[in-house]
């Protein structure tokens, strides 16, 4: 409902005085915004027009557009706007968005870079890719539909990520003839959905993203609304910068700068307030402290530099520094801490297992985290919580995290850099979770280790050997009692001390309470791993007899110990040899389906990539392969 | 001024994300390397890692995957560019492409096929890199705007566009398996215009092809190209004629058309860049197939 020619635009100064137009295009400001909503409800034509609107598309590729509209689009012989964001061929045949399209374009007012996000929940990670960096976002809604779960799910990403300025953008109001009393009803329910979820204000404004109403130019069949097109607001709205540059100073050290023997300098983005030479710092965690000596840049030595610049500092002492550490203002220092509590995003098919070590990464710093205590899952139509053990893919929940070294970090809500951060999986090296830092819980300042006189040297010492943990790990059946077994009789009569930990003398008492879901057996592994590791303490060989079925476990405990003390023993024996044996005729009950989650049948093995030893118990008898593993241990 | 009214321009901005992200992999990767194909936009990566790592030299080479068919006045400044950087510069020909004698003229698209994606992938594992830095930015091409800044890419170098790991804020995962590894893009959020500015305000030095000169042309297949060394072979009828041209992007110059333009200065350059209503790649012959094409080649290992 609005005319106008669509030719490629330029602004008159160009020509006139291109230097003054380079001067005045330098200094403009930037807006980093998104779209986001449900499936379907426009987004991606939005973009489109909005870019056409403002003449911002080349000849060559609207003819390019209206080519492919006519043979590929949805929109018969009219242009398809959304064919100029979804750029991938997948996208193109099914009509939707699946990752992330970034644009840029800038008017006489502003810059922008625009993230067009999908709106299926299955790629919600990607929506979240493009969310995490910018200052707006726009919430579509189609007009016909309303508040759909999607537009919730979004809302609530937005607003935990902290955008600080959101739009509602009613959209497709030409399929609604253009109804006030439509948009006000829609305007109403997400206001109340908005304030349940702490959304405190929004912008909203009646849209036909297809037809163009109220993008760039004022819709003609809507005169009951006064407020802004979409482009003028985004043209005006106020950027906040987060005050970033009045919090303390603070930059994560990234790179250590050595040239030569003379120069050692730091190299990182100053993430929050501002530095001079002179300065007095701080490097956390060490503690130590210095005074800067100087900023260096390819552009000479600066005598400031503010959060968001990217600079070498030198210091006038020798101290200690090195990737992951935090040059710190020296009055106020950030916090540092081993337990947090956090909101965690969670975005891997994989969900997430409590107990099971995850890289973390935040800032320039990488450790390894354990999720102990999932705390509950947020359903994001009704902001409600929901007691929970897990998080699947996209689900939203708040978790207590430690961490196996303290960790520099601020709280999300004052510094994104510092308090935001991500978990990968240590096998798939995938990203498999966002992670919002809220605060440190302080209990864990308090439990100290009691330092002993008789430390593990003098235990094992005592009885004349060195501690081992021999990890037996196989199917059900596999053989890997009887092997342990055999094992324990031979060191005993050799005069070694041993003890065997074993499914079934652990199950009953230490691990009574937990089952064989994907979770209990993660935890299951936990609590053996950290018994094992206090009996090699006190000086025994320890063997234990567990399925473990998961490489990511059989690791940690591997971590747990020092270097050559995890022996891991690989009781290969296929799944058709010990299914015939089923000495226990467990796995005639779990092909019945009277057993759930049963290793090897409806629960999965990970095989060991590089045991210490394997046992092919089909080649080798059980008094071998004990023989074997006692030469092993006795080796040296 | 007072500190807390130092607001950094766009470009300040831009400038310091592509250090960030330079320093980054120089931290995790560990064997990086950064492709140069002394365009623009090779020049101002260039140009943005001296600024990152200053005062050391950048702690990785520059890789140049040739296919011998490169304007001259590129060779001449690649060579300058690199030794004036202090760093090492690998140059990669194809063997078999070489022993074939692959041409522009004769092979049509299996000339860049075997030069540049083939070339590119023997390199980066003849040398075992793990990282290798390109010039791409998102505004270029609409799956180009969809990939991430570490893009990464399977043992045989292929990309998976619809599996891509999230990136939050500016963390980087940078992990990968034995035999994977990654293509960074530290201009992903660079604009066309961004890069000229930067280049003006920085005085970068770049190619004087950008600039116009009068040079000898012949017109074919509606593009001008220029006649730069005598493998050109002529068609019937046709004589190389001076004209004042320039070039909005360089390649093979066999396959890239220039413009007819007066632009000798960079504030001319720029101004006929934002008085054309044409996107920029137009003059590449390759970009002329479908709309998916590029990310077809991307997935086979292009760059
Ligand atoms: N009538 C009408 N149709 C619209 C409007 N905006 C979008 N559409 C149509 O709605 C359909 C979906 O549009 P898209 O832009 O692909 O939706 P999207 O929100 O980007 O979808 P995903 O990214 O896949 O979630 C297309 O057929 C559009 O033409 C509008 O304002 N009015
Ligand atoms: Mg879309």
């Amino acid at each position: 409902m609005t005319e106008q020619t669509h030719e490629y635009k330029v602004d008159a100064l160009i020509a006139e005085d291109i230097d003054a137009y380079l001067s005045k295009h330098q200094h403009k400001t930037m807006l980093r915004f998104i779209t986001c909503g449900s499936v379907d409800d426009g987004k991606s034509t939005l973009i489109g027009r909005l870019l056409y609107d403002s003449k911002m598309i080349f000849e060559d590729q609207l003819a390019t557009l209206s080519k492919e509209s006519k043979s590929i689009g949805t929109q018969g012989q009219d242009i398809d706007f959304a064919l100029l964001v979804d750029g991938l061929a997948a996208e193109r045949e099914q009509g939707i968005t699946i990752d992330v399209a970034y644009r840029f374009f800038a008017t006489d007012k502003r810059k922008f870079i625009v993230a067009d996000t999908p709106g299926h929940e299955q790629y919600t990670r990607n929506m979240v890719t493009g969310a995490s960096t910018a200052d707006l976002a726009v919430i579509l809604i189609d007009a016909r539909q309303g508040v759909l779960t999607q537009t919730r799910r979004h809302s609530y990403i937005v607003n935990l990520l902290g955008i600080p300025n959101v739009v509602l953008a009613v959209n497709k109001m030409d399929l609604v003839g253009y109804s006030q009393d439509r948009f006000d009803e829609i305007v109403a329910e997400y206001r109340a959905f908005a304030k349940s979820i702490g959304i405190k204000e929004f912008t909203a404004i009646p849209i036909s993203g297809l037809k163009g109403d109220n993008i760039v130019d004022r819709s003609t069949g809507m005169d009951w609304y006064y407020g802004p097109t979409l482009m003028a607001h985004l043209e005006e709205v106020p950027l906040s910068d987060r005050s970033a540059v009045e919090r303390p100073f603070r930059m994560p050290v990234q790179w250590v700068n050595r040239p030569n023997l003379d120069f050692r300098g730091f190299s990182g983005t100053i993430s929050s307030g501002a530095v001079r030479p002179g300065d007095a710092v701080r490097v956390v965690p060490s503690g130590k402290t210095s005074t800067v000596k100087s900023i260096v840049t390819y552009d000479g030595d600066l005598d400031a530099a503010v959060a968001g610049q990217a600079v070498t500092i030198t210091f006038n002492d020798e101290i200690d520094c090195s990737r992951g550490s935090v040059i710190a203002a020296a009055d106020a220092p950030p916090e540092v801490a081993d337990q947090f509590e956090t909101t965690l995003i969670w975005m891997d098919e994989a969900e997430m297992l409590p107990g099971r070590p995850y890289i973390l990464q935040l800032g320039t710093q990488s450790v390894t985290a354990t999720i102990t205590e999932p705390k509950y899952e947020v359903n994001v139509n009704t902001a409600e919580h929901l007691p929970s053990r897990t998080l699947k893919l996209n689900a939203i929940g708040v978790c207590n995290i430690s961490t196996d070294r303290p960790l520099v970090f601020e709280g999300y809500e004052d510094d994104r850099t510092m308090g935001g951060f991500i978990l990968i999986d240590r096998m798939t090296n995938a990203t498999v979770a966002a992670g919002l830092v809220h605060f440190a819980l302080r209990r864990s300042q308090n439990i100290h280790w009691q330092a002993v006189d008789i430390d593990r040297t003098a235990h094992a010492a005592q009885k004349g050997q060195k501690a081992r943990v021999v990890w037996f790990t196989g199917l059900s059946g596999s053989g890997k009692s009887t092997i342990a077994n055999l094992v324990e009789k031979k060191l005993h009569s050799l005069g070694r001390h041993s003890f065997l930990l074993d499914g079934d003398n652990v199950r009953h008492g230490l691990n009574r309470d937990l089952g064989f879901t994907d979770a209990d057996r993660v935890e299951n592994i936990r609590r053996v791993g950290e018994v094992a590791r206090l009996m090699t303490d006190a000086g025994l060989i320890v063997l234990t007899a567990f399925i473990s079925p998961f490489r990511a476990e059989r690791q940690m405990v591997r971590d747990l110990m020092a270097e050559g003390e995890f022996v891991e023993v690989f009781v290969n024996t296929p799944l058709d040899v010990a299914e015939s044996r089923d000495v226990k005729g467990l796995y005639k009950k779990a092909r019945a389906g009277q057993l759930k989650n049963f290793t090897g049948i409806d629960s999965p093995y990970e095989e060991p990539q590089a045991p210490e030893l394997t046992v092919n118990t089909a080649a080798m008898t059980a008094e071998d392969a004990a023989e074997m593993i006692v030469d092993y241990l006795l080796r040296d | 001024m007072a500190l807390d009214d130092r607001q950094l321009t766009h470009l300040q901005r831009l400038e310091a994300e592509s250090i960030q992200i330079m320093r980054e992999v120089v931290s995790t990767a560990s064997n990086p390397v950064m492709l140069y194909s002394v365009g623009k936009d090779s020049a101002c990566m260039l140009h943005l890692a001296k600024k990152a790592f200053y005062p050391s030299p950048p702690p990785f080479p520059l890789l140049h995957v040739d296919t011998t068919w490169k304007f001259r006045e590129m060779y001449k400044l690649r060579d300058k560019a690199a030794a004036d950087a202090g760093m090492q510069l690998l140059v990669h020909h194809n063997p078999e492409a070489q022993e074939k004698g692959i041409n522009p003229f004769d092979h049509g698209s299996l000339h860049t096929d075997m030069w540049k994606t083939d070339g590119l992938k023997q390199a980066l594992s003849l040398y075992g890199f793990d990282a290798a830095f390109g010039g791409a930015r998102r505004d270029e091409e609409k799956s180009r705007a969809k990939e991430r800044v570490f893009s990464f890419r399977s043992a045989n170098h292929r990309w998976d566009p619809k599996n891509q790991r999230p990136e939050l804020w500016s963390q980087y995962n940078a992990r990968k398996a034995k035999g994977e590894s990654i293509r960074v893009f530290p201009l992903s959020n660079w604009t066309e215009l961004d890069i000229w500015q930067y280049i003006q305000l920085e005085g970068i030095e770049i190619v004087p092809l950008y600039f116009s000169a009068p040079r000898p042309v012949v017109e074919r297949d509606g593009l001008l190209i220029m006649v730069d060394d005598d493998r050109f072979p002529l068609r019937e009828g046709e004589e190389p004629q001076m004209r004042s041209i320039r070039f909005r992007t360089l390649g093979c110059y066999p396959l890239t058309g220039a413009v007819e333009s007066t632009a000798a200065t960079l504030s001319e350059v720029i101004q006929e860049m934002l008085l054309t209503t044409t996107s920029e790649r137009q003059g590449r012959a390759i970009d002329h197939d479908s709309a998916a094409s590029m990310e077809k080649k991307k997935q086979e290992g292009y760059f």
